[in-house]
């Protein structure tokens, strides 16, 4: 029965992605892609991909789609023509999508415990997380500890997203607090529309409570840093849509941004490189605490903090960097 | 009993996707978007029973906080769209 | 006492799916944009409560339960706002309904 609702579900996000293929206008575009993210979200939920989908969850549906509007409030609205004759490229992608359709009948069927992807370290890690780590979500124990240098290597990614991004769009972000636009310019924010300002304000403690539960229960339920940093700079965007980008300026500055930017990888690193002064190798969390087992505790939560923080800080500094370029 | 709810919002998430193909105005499209978030919670929260794994409920709160976000930044964008062209055609003349 | 429970929540899921179909149903085949967003945001409202509702009676006393409420309570405060917020930003900006001429007012200080 779960094969029926999956089927029907990617059924519809085929259709959603043929339809903002095919759409000429942009604005479309992006409503349909929120709609899409929102399919993608329910797939990996029926797929029972909890930590993915909660991740697709808060940056698709939400982030996204601002982070679009605002790109597209920097240039037009309407897709330009391009060129006529696609032959060549239509011929590439069929031939393509056949191979890759005849590579698939070497698949082993959906979820089949003997095939080769759940024989090797995948059981090792089910097994010796309860032994070594003791946590009851092994995606976490997983991500944070035994592939602890592969989340490093995301932050850094993450981190390097955002320096380039700063480097590409900064050319109106305001550098000290005077440049700030003043707050009592009409039209700022949806100031007019009292429900959804009075009702957007009393969410916004709720979404940041939110972020934080999802952080720190990341150990225990679908959860973690990625997903953490998401939201509360979710409901940091809000704040500024509700009541201008001054207003979120003014909260959370440039500066205070940047620092969080670095911030988070710096203390990833830290607790790296804390490691290794303690007498153990890098990332090693065991040598944290008297205690391997609360070592490995603090390690992962000192370094889903980092995540979380680095996450929020480069959301932010895109967002506010589309946000100051529209008003140059 | 959960397999009729969860049908019924699978067909209604299917006729919000055609609205939001059809609908001739931004508005309509916006409209469904919206619907279509909500039922999304909704298929979550009975799916999450389904399943048997209650823990699977912050997926739907997630979606539930942010999909007002996705809707009042189309809105913020539409108010931002139209003051500039309103100013424009002012001083344009 | 079970058995009680399980068929209020049976009866509460299957109304909340029959809401929820005439929603969609709605919202495809009113005619104008203001109908359509009548027929889906008050159909939205109310399965929500039926459907979260009939859960949470299965649920029992437990987390589950409250987590529930939670998702309740920020779909009845942010539904009904976001269809406002888009009835507000189609009135101002000039959509007319089927029937009769809307002034929009001027705009709140």
């Amino acid at each position: 029965m779960i094969i029926l609702f999956s089927v029907f579900l990617l059924a519809l996000l085929v259709i959603t992605a043929l339809a903002i293929v095919r759409s000429e206008s942009l604005f479309t575009a992006v409503i349909l892609s929120g709609i899409f993210s929102l399919l993608m979200a329910a797939n990996f939920f029926l797929l029972d991909a909890a930590d993915v989908a909660l991740t697709e969850a808060a940056i698709g549906a939400g982030i996204s789609t601002v982070l679009f509007l605002g790109a597209l409030a920097l240039t037009g609205e309407q897709e330009r023509s391009g060129s006529t004759s696609r032959l060549l490229a239509l011929g590439v992608v069929t031939v393509t999508t056949l191979i890759v359709i005849y590579a698939t009948f070497d698949k082993p069927r959906l979820g089949d415990p003997d095939a080769p992807v759940h024989q090797h370290v995948g059981p090792w890690y089910l097994e010796k997380t309860p032994e070594l780590i003791d946590i009851p979500n092994a995606v976490t124990a997983v991500l944070a500890s035994f592939r602890g240098y592969d989340t490093l290597g995301e932050v850094f990614v993450v981190f390097t997203a955002g320096i380039g991004v700063l480097f590409l769009l900064s050319a109106g972000i305001a550098r000290r607090p005077e440049d700030v636009p003043p707050a009592d310019k009409p039209g700022q924010g949806l100031r007019h529309y009292l429900v959804p300002r009075v009702v957007g304000r009393m969410l916004i403690p709720f979404i940041f409570l939110f972020g934080l539960y999802v952080q720190f229960h990341g150990d225990y339920g679908p959860g973690g840093g990625f997903q953490a940093g998401a939201i509360v700079a979710a409901a940091v965007i809000l704040y500024a849509l509700l009541e201008g980008e001054g207003e979120a300026l003014r909260a959370l500055p440039m500066h205070v941004l940047k620092w969080l930017v670095a911030g988070g990888a710096l203390l990833y690193g830290a607790v790296g490189v804390a490691g290794m002064l303690l007498g153990s190798n890098f990332l090693d969390y065991s040598v944290l605490a008297s205690d391997p087992i609360a070592g490995q505790h603090i390690g992962i939560i000192l370094i889903e903090l980092g995540v979380g923080i680095t996450v929020t800080g480069v959301l932010l500094c895109v967002f506010h960097a589309f946000a100051a370029r529209g008003k140059v | 009993m959960y397999y009729a709810v969860t049908i019924a919002t699978l067909i209604t998430m299917a006729l919000a996707l055609v609205r939001a193909l059809l609908g001739p105005s931004i508005y309509d499209r916006l409209l469904a978007a919206n619907m279509f978030g909500t039922k999304t919670v909704l298929l979550l929260s009975v799916i999450a029973f389904l399943y048997g794994r209650p823990d699977f409920l912050d997926l739907a709160l997630v979606y539930a906080l942010i999909n007002f976000i996705g809707v009042i930044a189309v809105l913020e964008f539409i108010r931002d769209r139209e003051d500039t062209s309103d100013t424009e055609t002012r001083t344009g003349g | 006492m079970a058995m009680v429970i399980d068929i209020l929540s049976w009866i509460l899921l299957t109304a909340g799916g029959v809401f929820v179909f005439i929603g969609g149903l709605g919202a495809l085949r009113m005619p104008n944009l203001y109908t359509r967003m009548h027929a889906a945001s008050l159909t939205d409202t109310m399965a929500a409560v039926l459907i979260i509702g009939g859960i949470m009676l299965q649920a029992g006393l437990s987390l589950a339960t409250i987590k529930l409420a939670a998702i309740l309570l920020f779909l009845l405060l942010t539904s009904p706002t976001a269809s406002n917020a888009l009835a507000s930003a189609a009135i101002l900006s000039g959509l007319q309904p089927k029937e009769g001429k809307v002034e929009p007012r001027e705009q709140q200080e």
